[in-house]
């Protein structure tokens, strides 16, 4: 080979976050989700500040109050109150901590795990795999509830075991869906190249494998934030959640459940809210997918 | 010129039983009892129909496939004894070429990134080194420059090949094992990828194994020519001797087959091969080309013929050898 070429240097770029952000600005959906997330993470960070008023302050005079635009309801209590005088608003903006950390890193938790599971397994096979896939089914034969019932009533309930056991309970359904993925995309002639390389089997699996399966991925937990918002509402609902006076959206939920003949405002606000946090992730998941992807960008 | 690779008694089969109840173990013999060697600086072709088990021995050499029984020496060590971790290093020698060029590039790597990895992973080289050697394999095969920063997905065919081949030829190998290299490729494409292989080989002195399922490939760049049918190789011999006077029935039906575009060259008599390659699971007796050979007779149906030196430097395996002359192209002829 000619060896008369001068040293060149920085030809290669390595600016994947300008590309990200030109792609996120383009992206209408994946601006909103941003946005969304941004202010929930905002909104749970600055939440004595925000909150008009304490969560857990009873007032035995105020209760079942309609929000402000009803009949009865007044902008000291812009969402109202519940039956215990709580102001709704204020519940919700402190729910919010506790909702996002279990809704996001339950689903992290379990991801890590199951991406881990699913790639070493689909990878390898034999023993590993059939070991890790029969585990799978077990986990699966059991109820997810009842699975996190027991955990939490083994280990007590409180904040971090509801994290570990929710991660602990779904890391199945990532294990599978990677696993899958990893079957197909090991047989592909890219990564056979890589064997003839000689690279090594971990780095075919990081750098090889991962990055192509990570979008579906990203589609799956999306959805299931969403899901462990509301099973985290269950177990609280249960007492095996969190304790009060600590306040998710589910417990909120919840809480209202009683009254929603009569004091419907209990519980739609913060359905409403979990239902917004939820789009937002799955716009900003939506978007993320696509930009993984080159072949979307133009 | 000094031997480069020896393969011998080289068995490759695949277990096919089906069934819990019946249970007769059944086996498809893909690469059954290849031996032959390949000189330094030699292009070596196979050619074969579909199915006739060439891209195995391709796999099995590159031992992207563990054979069942043989011997594979590279550079005097027997690739099969090597611990793996030694194996892992000596793959730097030994390259392939893959045949669809839609599937070997990962579709998430940049082309700096694809022909960077086989640098990465036997070398040490800094950030600026790395991305001069890069440039230089992209000179060498025809790529532009400033695709540097590109992905695969914005490529044609023929330039993801040649993304392909800039890879296979990183490390300097030895050995580069060239799968189907152009049959994946339009026809206008297919002679610029034949021609740059040509090309690299004569300008980095390298070895190639050149699969391909007709002969007009291989004829391009082979110096010596294997033709496979049904896991074994039926005749072997150089690329002259093939095709001015194949031995085999079965080599002079694949010359048949190739069009000639002059119809004053064409000779009268085609003999087109009939019917279809028969079951691997369930391989004729004796041997096996005879349930289409226009010549065979009974004893072809009852011994299988051994794989011999007939002529000087041309082996097959037939119990009747065609006359010399046999080919398309006249001894006097140039092609």
């Amino acid at each position: 080979m000619p060896d008369s070429l001068p040293m060149q240097n920085n030809l290669v770029k390595n600016s994947k976050w300008k590309r990200w952000l030109k792609l996120l600005l383009r992206s209408k959906t994946g601006t909103v989700g941003l946005l969304i997330v941004l202010t929930i993470v905002f909104v749970a960070i600055f939440a004595p500040w925000l909150a008009p008023y304490e969560h857990s302050v009873i007032d035995p005079l105020n209760t079942h109050k309609p929000p402000f635009w009803m009949e009865g309801g007044d902008m000291a209590n812009v969402l109202g109150t519940d039956n215990l005088g709580r102001d709704i608003l204020s519940r919700i903006i402190y729910g919010s901590q506790v909702s996002l950390l279990v809704g996001i890193s339950s689903v992290v938790l379990a991801g890590v795990i199951g991406v881990l599971v699913g790639l070493f397994a689909g990878y390898f096979g034999g023993f590993l795999d059939a070991f890790f896939m029969r585990l799978a089914d077990s986990f699966l034969a059991i109820p997810n509830i009842l699975l996190a019932l027991v955990m939490l009533g083994v280990f007590g309930p409180g904040l971090m075991t509801l994290i570990l056991v929710l991660g602990v309970t779904n890391w199945v359904q990532y294990a599978r869906i990677i696993r899958g993925e990893v079957l197909s995309i090991k047989e592909r002639d890219f990564v056979r190249a890589a064997k003839t390389i000689g690279v090594k089997n971990r780095n075919i699996i990081f750098s090889h494998l991962y990055p192509n399966v990570i979008s579906s991925f990203i589609v799956v937990a999306t959805l299931s934030v969403a899901s462990t918002i509301i099973l985290e509402s269950s177990l609280s609902f249960l007492g095996l959640g969190i304790q009060p006076p600590q306040v998710s959206w589910g417990t909120i939920l919840s809480d209202g459940r009683d009254y929603l003949a009569t004091s419907w405002w209990l519980a739609t606000f913060p359905g409403l809210a979990i239902t917004i946090a939820v789009l937002g992730i799955i716009f900003l998941g939506d978007w993320l997918r696509d930009v993984m992807d080159p072949r979307s960008v133009k | 010129m000094s031997q480069l690779l020896e393969v011998k008694g080289l068995k490759k089969s695949f277990d096919v039983t089906r069934g819990l109840i019946k249970r007769k173990k059944q086996y498809l013999h893909a690469v059954n009892d290849v031996s032959f060697s390949v000189q330094k600086g030699e292009v070596l072709g196979i050619v074969g129909e579909s199915g006739c088990g060439k891209s195995t021995l391709g796999n099995l050499i590159i031992q992207l496939l563990e054979p069942t029984e043989g011997e594979i020496i590279f550079d005097g060590v027997d690739l099969r004894k090597l611990p793996p971790e030694q194996l892992r290093k000596k793959r730097e020698d030994i390259q392939m070429v893959f045949q669809d060029p839609f599937s070997s590039l990962n579709p998430r790597k940049r082309v700096f990134d694809i022909i960077a990895e086989p640098l990465k992973t036997h070398g040490s080289y800094n950030k600026v080194e790395l991305e001069h050697e890069v440039l230089q394999l992209m000179d060498v095969v025809g790529l532009n420059r400033s695709y540097l920063n590109r992905y695969p997905h914005e490529f044609s065919g023929g330039q993801r090949q040649r993304i392909g081949i800039a890879r296979a030829i990183a490390l300097k190998p030895k050995l580069i094992i060239c799968d189907e290299p152009v049959s994946a490729l339009d026809v206008s494409i297919q002679s610029q990828i034949l021609n740059l292989l040509k090309k690299l080989q004569k300008e980095l002195q390298l070895t190639y194994i050149f699969i391909a399922h007709g002969l007009p490939a291989v004829k391009h760049v082979s110096d010596r020519i294997a033709v496979m049918y049904l896991g074994k190789i039926v005749e072997l011999t150089t690329k002259e001797n093939l095709f001015t006077n194949p031995m085999h029935p079965y080599t002079e039906g694949l010359l048949s087959a190739i069009p000639i575009p002059d119809p004053t060259a064409r000779k009268d008599e085609r003999r087109l091969l009939e019917g279809d390659i028969p079951n691997p699971v369930n391989p004729p007796t004796g041997c096996a080309f005879h349930t289409r050979c226009p010549y065979k007779t009974e004893l072809c149906e009852r011994v299988e013929p051994e794989f011999t030196e007939k002529r000087d430097g041309h082996f097959t395996a037939c119990h009747h050898p065609l006359k010399e002359g046999k080919g398309i192209i006249s001894q006097h002829e140039k092609y």
